[in-house]
């Protein structure tokens, strides 16, 4: 047992202790790495991808997962762009409604209808991308700059970007929910054994509605983010998100079976992503390597690829000390 | 959930032993009902529906999605999914025309680098989908996880290799196979027949078949009887690959172009839709062929229908996720009692 201790520590710590050398490598090896702007940008732009991997932590760790975060973002987008002459207040509220509808239709189809979650979720994924097509007309919605609006993506509270400020709010809140309280252990209950948590009695459908609901919010607020800070709701943006969301989750150790995970190394997997890439947006600007976007996404493969064999590899050993003790 | 898994499993190996016999007389029923309805109410509503030209159009369009799904429902069959077939199809779609034109290394016969070009991207999509089994059956990943690395980095990759250019040709020996007929009939719809056919005689005649459904039936028990099943799980990711780079060809055929960014778009989707449509359970066990070419051939009318009658791009997303919703639900619904 001893050895499998050894092994999940290492698992939990490893995405923050990978994150550490990463920026080490970045301070030593690039001048204005460290620089206000540069942080803040990177902290501003993961904003977005740190409120949807929290989503997914949660819908993971209940032994689902939730493929629409993307086009749920994308709506959220549209929405709060929509909503956005009306005040700051009415365009979140828009496109975190619009979030928590898909949400509550992604907890229905798995709860009620008993939909595998990457069907029910892989079906929101077009209605909720067909549904921002449609109120955005095709095209992109620029928001109102008179409102206040743009002042939740772009504004900063002393140095601190405004989103970055959401996004701890979120995390604090999401760890405190999954550290403290019942509804945080039901959650690994039900993703670790959902049959025996059901026959003792917890809520295992009010639990999944519950974190397929909190994913959809967290995707739309994303989604308001996005349109503040770039100055349009886009319905096309957001392809691909659901894949670097699972990727920080699972580099965070969370498993992807259900029942085990943590908050805190979900964002530590976020801030990994993140930084590779403003590291490779580095090299790209030193001139040794030239990245084009396209080899965005192969990497983001590649980087999902390595975090799930070390995965496998960790849990077969792990699975071999368990039998051996 | 473990648990639950389980006990379905154990509750579905009665009726998928059953499906073995009966396969032929319940396959794809619903869908075919289905099917039939919408022709109806098109040759009622939509203006120049029944004919020849129509039925030209839809079968056409609907050869790629019946080939890719026919791959996906080997997949489903032994309880995974592909989720990558899509940008196979973008890699087999942008390869081929790269050899064919000579950007890799001219070749001065035109059947010669047709040949190599057909045979080399069908072959590069099949090891990629060995490489899915690979994650799958090796590594133990989930197989939603392990499709969904080609299903971004696959397009990135297609991308990289154009640079996000459209690649546009006409070159005839290559587009026969998206144009041209033998007999009156495309040739595209010929292989789609040809596909069908060899997957419905491997899956009820061949011992391959039974072993693929007896892995998708109860896993543990398969491998303990002592199936191949690391080797049967290969093999399947495989097949999926390669009728994905088939499709991929078509489609680009067809266009005389190719668009690392489009080929395939969206079609894992619709493949998993007319697998499940076609009356074959997500949760494995069984394999309808013709039951997936009907609820291909149904997706397809659908989108004909909405298309035929002015219904915006947008809206039809949201028509056909409803239905894929409703499809997967009855079915499984059908299967509890």
């Amino acid at each position: 047992m001893g050895r499998a201790r050894t092994f999940s520590v290492a698992t939990s710590f490893g995405a923050t202790i990978a994150l550490f050398a990463l920026v080490a490598f970045g301070c030593a090896r690039y001048d204005n790495f460290l620089s206000l702007y540069n942080v803040t940008s990177v902290l501003r732009y993961n904003a977005m991808f740190a409120l949807v991997s929290l989503g997914m932590c949660f819908v993971i760790m209940s032994g689902g997962i939730d493929l629409s975060v993307g086009a749920v973002a994308a709506l959220g987008s549209v929405a709060a762009a929509r909503a956005s002459p009306q005040g700051l207040l009415a365009g979140l509220v828009a496109g975190v409604a619009a979030g928590l509808l898909m949400g509550t239709v992604n907890g229905l189809l798995v709860t009620r209808a008993r939909l595998l979650p990457f069907i029910a979720t892989l079906t929101t994924m077009l209605a909720a991308g067909g549904a921002a097509l449609l109120l955005a007309d095709n095209q992109s919605v620029a928001v109102s700059y008179t409102s206040g609006f743009t002042s939740l993506g772009q504004g900063d509270l002393g140095v601190v970007p405004v989103p970055c400020l959401i996004a701890a709010a979120a995390y604090a809140i999401g760890s405190g929910v999954l550290n403290l309280t019942a509804a945080g252990r039901t959650v690994l209950a039900v993703g670790g054994q959902e049959e025996a948590s059901r026959l003792m009695g917890l809520r295992a459908d009010r639990i999944k509605f519950g974190v397929y609901l909190a994913s959809g919010g967290l995707a739309g607020l994303a989604g308001v983010i996005l349109a503040s800070q770039f100055g349009a709701g886009q319905p096309i943006e957001g392809a691909g998100w659901e894949l670097s969301a699972i990727a920080s989750v699972v580099v965070g150790g969370t498993l992807l079976s259900g029942g085990s995970g943590s908050v805190m190394s979900t964002l530590a997997g976020v801030l990994l992503l993140g930084v590779l890439f403003n590291v490779l947006n580095f090299e790209n600007g030193l001139g040794l390597i030239s990245l084009s976007a396209y080899w965005q996404s192969v990497i983001r493969g590649l980087f999902l690829l390595v975090v799930v064999a070390i995965q496998s590899t960790q849990t077969r050993i792990r699975r071999q000390a368990g039998f051996h003790s | 959930m473990i648990a639950s898994d389980n006990t379905a499993r154990e509750l579905q190996e009665l009726p998928a032993h059953r499906t073995l016999r009966l396969w032929s007389l319940a396959s794809g029923k619903e869908a075919l009902i289905a099917l039939l309805l919408l022709i109806a109410f098109n040759a009622a509503f939509t203006p120049n529906f029944l004919t020849l030209q129509t039925l030209n159009v839809n079968l056409t369009q609907v050869c790629a999605i019946v080939i890719v799904a026919v791959g996906m429902t080997f997949v489903i069959a032994t309880g995974g999914i592909d989720l990558s077939v899509g940008s196979l199809m973008a890699i087999s779609g942008t390869l081929a025309p790269m050899i064919f034109m000579g950007k890799i290394r001219p070749i001065g016969n035109a059947y010669v680098a047709v040949a190599a070009a057909i045979l080399l991207a069908v072959c590069c999509a099949g090891l990629l989908g060995v490489f899915n089994g690979w994650l799958v059956a090796s590594l133990k990943v989930q197989p939603i996880v392990a499709t969904l690395v080609l299903f971004i980095s696959g397009r990135g990759i297609a991308q990289v290799l154009t640079d996000g250019h459209l690649q546009s040709f006409r070159v005839a020996e290559f587009q026969w196979i998206g144009l041209g007929k033998i007999g009156g009939v495309p040739v595209q719809v010929l292989l789609m027949a040809l596909i069908v056919g060899a997957a419905a005689w491997s899956i009820r005649r061949t011992v391959f078949g039974s072993q693929l459904l007896a892995v998708g039936g109860n896993e543990r028990a398969s491998e303990l009887a002592g199936l191949p099943v690391r080797r049967i799980k290969l093999a399947v990711y495989a097949i999926s690959g390669i009728c994905a780079g088939l499709a991929g060809l078509v489609v680009i055929a067809i266009n005389s172009a190719s668009d690392a960014n489009l080929v395939g778009q969206g079609m894992e989707l619709d493949a998993i839709a007319a697998v499940a449509v076609g009356g074959t359970s997500l949760r494995g066990g069984e394999a309808r062929i013709l039951g997936t070419l009907m609820g291909a051939l149904t997706i397809q009318v659908v989108r004909y229908t909405l298309l035929a009658n002015g219904v915006s791009d947008a809206a039809a997303l949201i028509v056909k996720a409803a239905i894929i919703a409703t499809a997967v639900w009855l079915q499984q619904t059908r299967k509890a009692f």
